[in-house]
Parts: structure tokens; sequence; C-alpha cells
């Protein structure tokens, strides 16, 4: 049932947003290399793809296209199907329709959030060791999420902060070199310490490592500067485009309902 | 101190040791209970092994074997939690188990009885308990990452369901095969407590790992190195050592507690 669980986080993030948005001009970063027109190797193909939990679907018929090196933001009210198209893009969720990932696609995960015990018996190396990684795959991987003292490798899971938990699953996700991470919500709460937001972690590792990232978020400031587009989702598709195109007023007010607004400060 | 009384430490150092290295995967949420009842299942088969002459630990697992695909079925099958189907085949097992089985035998099937322990038990045990120790060795990472993040567990290509069914049926040998040295209701002891001290104590899965089969193994020679005092103070007979072996796992737990939280 941990997916009711990730629904309830949901449910508090999104509390928030029945208030207006607003963005405070200097976190306004001008949209990336907008999608570069038609053209562009399919990374993903979904056609027709629903979701049922019972009678209820979740996610209902829905079509959309990725392209190679293309990342896409998945925004949706809550209860809207975003974990669980995320679940079902990683076949590990029963569903209709269908979902072809091009050939030789290599896919990781970046989950919501997990709550390990404070007294859970398992080292952050144990933790790498579990997907096949050695003491320097897990430095590597971690120095790409800004972790470079060593003796980390050695601490408890379950004690280490959730800013550096969040790194961790981060780095976690990049062991094995994929070519596609999908994130849950890598915003939800977190501060990940320091200077840095996860917004500069993910620039970085899709520039070190070049790679299309498809990720849930609330975060605006994410999605005008990182994601190429956005896809709003409430059950159906609400509206796909770039940032700007899909998150119009009339696009917000369609995915959350009126009432909502977004106050983007042009320059 | 006879060849039997050998035969009957032996097989308790490998169950104690194996019990408590399949004790420490139960971490896992939703296996903590299952595991927990399960040897309560074996009870029927122990009965009709008593009634008909079969070794008992053949008729307990037959028992446990069918029990597990029983609720393993039902819990495919109907949208029920498996706690509460473990439940219902608990106190079914428990009901049957306590009619079948021949009263002047239900202590024995229920507290166990170590020195009905053979030869052929002894070997069975401890080749019973190589096997179990090798195939949770390579099931434990998977278990741990499971119980980490189930989604995690997935999206790496962990058949989380599979997993589980091959622990439950690694669970039932070890219950079978120490039917003799705790029966039903010890046997579970041996699984639980080890796990329970190594967890207080350990920083990193494989301290943790180690430290529950060297508990467990702990547990035994401890039972065995007591119980002659005891055997002579109280005059308890040879059947007592398995709730001494618990009683002396429960002394280590009571120590970790002292160590715990760093």
């Amino acid at each position: 049932m941990d997916f009711q669980d990730n629904q309830n986080l949901i449910d508090n993030k999104e509390e928030k947003l029945l208030e207006p948005v607003v963005i405070a001009p200097q976190t306004i970063i001008a949209p990336r290399h907008p999608m570069s027109g038609k053209g562009g190797e399919l990374i993903l193909e979904v056609k027709n793809l629903t979701v049922s939990f019972g009678e209820e679907k979740v996610v209902d018929n829905l079509s959309f296209s990725l392209k190679k090196g293309e990342n896409v933001a998945i925004m949706g009210p809550n209860g809207a199907g975003k974990t669980v198209l995320l679940k079902a893009l990683l076949d590990i969720l029963p569903y209709r329709g269908e979902i072809k990932w091009s050939e030789g696609v290599k896919i990781s995960y970046v989950p919501q959030k997990i709550l390990p015990e404070k007294n859970l018996p398992l080292s952050v190396e144990e933790f790498f060791k579990m997907k096949k990684a050695g003491r320097e795959q897990a430095k590597e991987a971690l120095a790409s999420v800004g972790i470079t003292d060593e003796r980390f490798l050695k601490k408890m899971i379950g004690t280490i902060s959730s800013g550096q938990l969040q790194r961790v699953l981060v780095a976690w996700g990049l062991i094995g070199n994929p070519n596609v991470l999908l994130f849950d919500e890598p915003t939800a709460g977190i501060d990940i310490g320091g200077e840095e937001t996860i917004f500069n972690l993910l620039n970085k590792i899709e520039k070190e490592r070049n790679l299309s990232i498809i990720l849930v978020t609330h975060d605006m400031s994410v999605v005008y500067g990182f994601a190429d587009s956005v896809l709003c989702l409430n059950k159906k598709l609400i509206c796909y485009g770039s940032p700007s195109e899909a998150l119009g007023s009339e696009g917000l007010k369609k995915l959350y309902g009126e009432g909502v607004t977004f106050y983007k400060h042009e320059h | 101190m006879n060849t039997s009384y050998y035969i009957s430490f032996i097989t308790a150092i490998f169950i104690g040791g194996v019990a408590g290295y399949v004790g420490s995967l139960m971490a896992t949420k939703k296996m903590s209970l299952v595991g927990d009842v399960l040897s309560h299942i074996a009870l029927p088969g122990i009965g009709l092994g008593l009634l008909y002459g079969i070794n008992i630990s053949l008729g307990a697992l037959a028992s446990l074997i069918l029990g597990i695909v029983l609720i393993w079925t039902l819990s495919l099958k109907t949208e029920l939690s498996m706690e509460s189907l473990v439940g219902v085949v608990f106190v079914l097992s428990l009901a049957v188990g306590f009619l079948i089985t021949p009263e002047d035998e239900l202590l024995h099937a229920l507290f166990g009885n170590i020195s009905a322990v053979a030869m052929t038990d002894a070997v069975a045990a401890v080749f019973v308990s190589i096997i179990v120790f090798i195939a949770a060795r390579i099931i434990y990472s998977k278990m741990m990452l499971a119980y980490v993040s189930e989604d995690l567990a997935l999206a790496s290509g962990v058949k989380i369901n599979k997993y589980n069914l091959i622990y439950l049926f690694l669970i039932a040998a070890v219950v079978a095969f120490g039917i003799k040295v705790g029966g039903t209701l010890l046997t579970s002891a041996m699984i639980i407590v080890p796990a329970a001290v190594a967890r207080n104590m350990s920083r990193n899965m494989r301290q943790y790992s180690w430290l529950s089969i060297m508990i467990g193994i702990a547990s035994a020679i401890a039972g065995f190195a007591v119980f002659p005092f005891l055997a002579e103070r109280f005059g308890l007979s040879v059947v007592a050592i398995g709730p001494i072996i618990i009683l002396a796992s429960i002394v280590f737990f009571a120590v970790s507690l002292l160590f715990k939280k760093r």
C-alpha cells in the first residue's frame, strides 16, 4: 500500500498549489533550448495507456511521445495518476495500451521518498552494492551528486538527513549509466543542503551524462528552467507542450480548476 | 553424555545458526507476522506423523508447504491481506493439530523434544541447514532492497512475490527440521530472537546477518552448557534443553539492549 502513502504525500504538497503560485523574479529562468521542433529520434512512445485499480481508471487513454534527450515535467493535482504513470512506464504496474521504449534504452527510477528506519542495519555502501555497484562506482555516483566524503559510505542509511538521502537516491539511480531517469517529485519538500538546489543538480547531471529526464514536479522554477515540455495530467491528458504553451493560465485552470493563477514575471 | 546428546547438540547448533540467518530477513514488513506464526502451521503434520509413525519433520514439512500454498493462493485470488489469511490458517492448523495429536505427545509437539533427535534427523538437519543458508544468501540482498523500497526493488527487476514465496519455503524447511529442538511454539523464537539481538548491535547488513547466525549458534551452545546445572538443581529432563536455548537467546537480547543506541 505504498502507493497510497505516496498519494498522501502528494496531497500535502498540493494543498499549497490551490493558492496562487508566485515565483520571485530572480528564480525565473528563460526556457532552455525550446523543443527543437520536428525531427529527433523518439525514445518513448505511449499509446492509449490506461491503468485501472479495480473499476477506477487512474490513467485514462493517455498518448504522448518523447524525443531523445528531451526532459519532461509531469504535473497534475493529487490523485491525477502521476506516480501511477511513472510506475506504468517502469513496467511495475499492469496496464492496457502500449508503452514502447526505443531499443537499448536503460531506465532508472528515483522514487518519491523512502523512509528507512533509523536502526536499519544497512550502510550506504551496501545500499549501492544492491545494485551491483562496487565501492568505486558508488564513490563516483556520489561525487556526481556532490557527496565526496568517503566516510559517508560507512554511514547507516537510516541516519543520514533527508536531503542526503535524496542525493543518495539520485546517485543510486545513476548507477549503470541509464539514458533515461524517472524522478518522482525530486523536490518533494526537501532541502538538499548547501547552496545547491535540486534544479542545479538535475542540470549538472543531465549535462554530464546526456540523459532524458522524466520528472513529476510541482516546482514551477524547475518546470520553466529545466523541462523542454510539460505533460499535464488529470487522469486524462490535459495539456502537452512547451512550458509556456502548456502552462498559460488557461492550462493551469484546466488542470487545477479555477482560482489558480500563475504569475509569470517577464523580463 | 552419550552419543544421542551430541547428536542433539549438533542439530541444535546448525538449526540455531540457520534459523537466526533466515530470521534476519524477517525484517521485511509483511513477512514478520507471517513467519512468526508459520511454525504453528506445522502442528497437524506433526500430529499425523505421530499417529502413523512417520518422521514428524516430514509431516511438519508437508503441513507447512500445504499451509503456505493455501495462504499464497488465497492471497492472490482474494483481496485479503496476507496477514489475515495467515491468521486464519494458523488457528485452523492449531485446532486441527490439537485434535489430531495424541494427547500425551502434545507437549512435545508444542515445545519440542530434543532427546527424540535420531542420527537421521541430525544428518537431515545439517544438510537442510546448509541448503537453506545458501539459498537465503542468494536472495538476501534482493529481499533487503525490497524492504528498503518495494518500488526500487520492482524497478530493478526484483520479483518480490517470487522471493517472498521462496523465503517462506526456506522458513518452512528450518521449522520442519528444527521442530524436535523447539516444537512449534519455540522454533519461531529461534527465528525471531537472534535477529532482534543482532539488530540492536549492528551498523550494517554484513554485521547484522553474521551476528544473527552467531547469536543463534551461541544460544544453542549456551543452552546445552547451562542445562546440566539446571537439570541437577531442578531435576529437569532433557526435553527442557529447547526452552533453555530460547531463554539463553533472551538473555542475549537483554544484554544487547545495553549496547543499543550508540
